[in-house]
């Protein structure tokens, strides 16, 4: 597995606030990395740095790197559109839009510029089967994507996410808003796309860390405190206060 | 005889009586709220009822079509119910355009300073400007300015000003109550700023500027004083006019005046007709206008 992010010295501030202190790690390609930590750490400020989502909240300033495959995503020439094409978000709540599933599912690459029927068809057929929804959503594709359930819904943005067919996929908390099937299905759905894609996940779920991910990175007020295989830090923390964490005794 | 009623009776039960005078409060209010509620809507109903009836049976084409007459009777309303209609759409082709570009500008793209807060307020400030005050700034700058006299140019200019502040405020506070979260999506897709608001944001909030729309089209069509001032009291006297520079009186105006100025022998019959015409054709650009909300409802159920 190599290296998809590479993250080096990376410091993130809200106005004075010192949100994210020095972070450097590298995230493999084609596997499963989880952020856990405590309410307001830093894991979302991060992913939302990935795809550059933070360039949007006045008053944000960053120092330090961030390459992705190999390119500096804060240099002059990154486009940040073509970025966020190549880096997808899931939310922590499900946001369709109020259109059909279909123009739901179409609207990346519509944006992007892919106008044929048959084209987007595909597209939506092979990006909701990827998403595990087609089957349940392919009779009705008109209808609006607000009348799905919420673990449908989350889905659905899934399936939007991929459409526009990213590289990497990050999932800020994707199944906190979700009953325990529906959150079921998503983790067996990110063990199938790790195949093919990098995903990011943030969660507050300790056991869902250590069932999906691969790679798990441990925050403690904007600093990495551990970061390790999963099985690792699940079992054998290196740290104390990782143990601590994970044991359940603050946090 | 059971001891449950027993304790019921020798302990008052510190939950009823409060629950007794929140659920008599709450049937109390519900019941005000359908009365007034019901005494509206008959009211509303009750006067459009009385100025349709007064007006509609007695509607013959002639009278739609006619010209108006000075002196005789079976004058009718053609060139006003034209030009009120012309004037509406040169207004609105004016107003909607930049009312929408404005509210989108102060909702996304203008920053948070003092001046544009400023600004904020003198366009709600102007949304309340009696509309006489923008009769007076048309003459300033049609009469007296450019000399053109009495236009439908200059009605409807002056219209589209007025319309203008309203139209600024519905569309940015429609833009602001979409939901950030869908913004985000939007932008996490690798959407550019433009496409997320012609794609998200105007889709999603086009139920209620099509809302401020109908207002502001219904409160033109009626509008009087801004078009005595601005674009006279007199048409040119022909059918299907469509010169800007001649003289505009509308609908409303033709109603003011033959009530108060006519001195021709059927004025109430007219004022009755053409106040039925009146109210028709602003339920009729409600109609009109929410067809596009239909249109995009269609789609997105089936
Ligand atoms: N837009 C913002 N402006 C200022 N400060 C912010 C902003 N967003 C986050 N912060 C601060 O940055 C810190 C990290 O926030 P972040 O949202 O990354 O935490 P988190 O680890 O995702 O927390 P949670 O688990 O509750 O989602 C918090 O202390 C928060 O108060
Ligand atoms: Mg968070």
């Amino acid at each position: 597995m190599g290296t998809l992010i590479d993250i080096q010295s990376l410091n993130l501030y809200y106005g004075t606030f010192h949100a994210l202190k020095d972070v450097s790690m590298d995230i493999p390609e084609k596997a499963i990395t989880a952020f856990i930590g405590p309410s307001g750490c830093g894991k979302s400020t991060l992913l939302r740095t990935l795809n550059r989502m933070n360039d949007m909240i006045p008053g944000t300033r960053i120092e330090g790197q961030i390459a992705v495959g190999g390119t500096d995503i804060y240099s002059r020439e990154v486009d940040v559109e073509t970025l966020r094409k190549k880096v997808g978000m899931v939310f922590q709540q499900p946001n369709p839009f109020p259109k059909s599933i279909y123009d739901n599912v179409a609207y990346g690459p519509r944006l992007h510029g892919i106008r044929s029927k048959g084209k987007l068809d595909e597209i939506v057929e092979t990006s909701l089967r990827s998403a595990a929804l087609w089957g349940e959503v392919k009779d009705h594709l008109k209808r609006s994507a607000l009348s799905l359930s919420g673990g449908q819904q989350q889905r659905l943005c899934i399936a939007r996410a991929l459409a526009v067919n990213p590289d990497i996929l990050l999932m800020d908390e994707a199944t906190s808003a979700l009953d325990p099937i529906s959150t079921l299905k998503i983790e067996e759905l990110a063990q199938d796309l790790k195949d093919r894609y990098t995903i990011v996940m943030v969660t507050h779920n300790m056991h869902q860390a250590a069932r999906v991910s691969n790679q798990t990175v441990f925050f403690l007020n904007g600093e990495v405190v551990e970061y390790s295989d999963t099985e690792k830090l699940f079992s054998n923390p290196r740290d104390q206060r990782t143990e601590d964490y994970i044991s359940g005794r603050f946090g | 005889m059971s001891t449950r009623g027993k304790i019921s009776g020798n302990t008052p039960n510190p939950f009823a009586s409060r629950r007794g005078l929140n659920q008599f409060n709450n049937r109390l209010f519900t019941l005000l709220v359908w009365v007034v509620g019901i005494c509206t809507v008959l009211f509303i109903c009750g006067l459009l009822f009385l100025i349709l009836q007064k007006g509609l049976p007695k509607l013959e084409w002639s009278f739609l079509s006619g010209l108006p007459s000075e002196i005789e009777e079976g004058g009718g309303i053609g060139p006003t119910l034209f030009n009120s209609i012309y004037v509406l759409v040169i207004s609105l082709v004016i107003s909607i355009p930049l009312g929408m570009a404005a509210g989108i500008y102060l909702a996304e793209f203008a920053p948070d300073n003092k001046f544009i807060a400023f600004v904020r307020i003198c366009v709600e400030g102007l949304a309340s400007v009696p509309s006489i005050i923008f009769g007076l700034f048309g003459i300033a700058i049609f009469v007296e300015a450019f000399q053109i006299g009495l236009t439908i140019l200059g009605g409807a200019v002056s219209l589209a000003f007025l319309n203008l502040p309203v139209l600024t405020r519905v569309t940015e506070e429609a833009i602001r109550a979409v939901p950030i979260e869908m913004k985000n999506a939007s932008f996490a897709l690798g959407g550019t700023h433009l496409q997320t608001i012609l794609r998200v944001l105007i889709p999603v909030s086009l139920n209620s500027i099509i809302t401020g729309i109908c207002l502001v089209a219904g409160r033109a069509f009626g509008e009087s004083a801004v078009i005595i001032l601005t674009a006279g009291v007199t048409t040119s006297g022909e059918m299907w006019d469509f010169s800007l520079f001649s003289p505009g009186e509308t609908l409303a105006v033709h109603l003011w005046y033959v009530q108060s100025e006519a001195i021709v022998p059927d004025a109430t019959e007219i004022a009755e007709k053409a106040a039925a015409v009146l109210v028709f054709v602003v339920l009729l650009i409600n109609v009109i206008f929410r067809v596009p909300l239909w249109l995009n409802a269609r789609k997105t159920r089936v």
